[in-house]
């Protein structure tokens, strides 16, 4: 844990939500590129992915998660025969973004309803940590 | 003193509160890689904290790791669903040994005001 605070559940549940975020900023990201064409192969979108690693914390056992960075798919772009259009290389030929929009709207939904899970889970602890501070 | 007047339902919240914390990490990392979910052997737990009170929270003998039902190729053994019955069952059991607590407190109150 970068600060020294001890992780309670809510700093748990924080970091996995904002885990979750990442993922569906990248899987969002890869969907706008879409069907974006370039002149030549490299310079084509290729699709990013977030990697989650786990982060315990000893003192309390609980462990959380994060996004230790995005990783760059090694996919190769889609080759189109396509002379007319204005992109077209010497060949006719124009390269687009290997994007999987089913893939990516099925990521999406993943990280949505992992992220739901996240949020019951915090508001049913939420609510026992409030009856117990509330009993007198 | 503290073991005195609420017993086993002390040691027993304490528990249930520190294994709600383990199922929400599980939860959590439920897309993690390699992640190996977790759970505590609460009746193991229970014992060491009321016989000898001294063995800490997070020793390795109390945790025991979930057995998948079907293995995943990336290695993670949570499954949502079942974190998510345990994590509720563990909720209903807090809720009632809190109950249990607020009796003994209840009553402890009601013998000092003298009702």
């Amino acid at each position: 844990m970068p600060d020294n605070a001890r992780m309670t559940l809510f700093g748990l549940t924080e970091r996995a939500m904002s885990a979750q975020l990442v993922r569906m900023n990248a899987a969002a990201s890869n969907l706008a590129n879409a069907g974006s064409v370039t002149r030549t192969e490299a310079e084509a979108y290729r699709p990013i992915r977030a990697v989650f690693a786990t982060e315990l914390d000893r003192a309390s056992g609980l462990a959380s998660m994060h996004s230790e960075g995005l990783v760059r798919e090694d996919t190769a772009p889609t080759k189109r025969y396509d002379p007319y259009h204005p992109l077209a290389d010497a060949d006719g030929n124009v390269f687009e973004a290997p994007v999987d929009e089913t893939a990516e709207m099925v990521e999406i939904m993943e990280s949505a309803r992992q992220y739901q899970n996240l949020v019951q889970a915090l508001q049913t602890a939420k609510q026992l940590m409030l009856d117990t501070l509330r009993s007198n | 003193m503290n073991e005195q007047i609420f017993g086993i339902h002390g040691a027993a919240l304490e528990l249930r509160s520190q294994r709600m914390g383990l199922l929400a990490s599980n939860i959590a990392n439920a897309a993690t890689p390699g992640y190996k979910a977790r759970d505590i052997d609460f009746a193991a737990a229970l014992e060491d904290k009321l016989t000898s009170g001294s063995v800490p929270f997070g020793s390795e003998r109390h945790f025991v790791y979930r057995l998948p039902t079907m293995p995943s190729l990336d290695g993670n053994t949570v499954e949502l669903g079942r974190e998510q019955i345990a994590f509720t069952e563990n909720a209903v059991a807090y809720s009632a040994t809190l109950a249990f607590v607020q009796g003994k407190v209840n009553t402890l109150t009601r013998a000092l005001k003298g009702e």
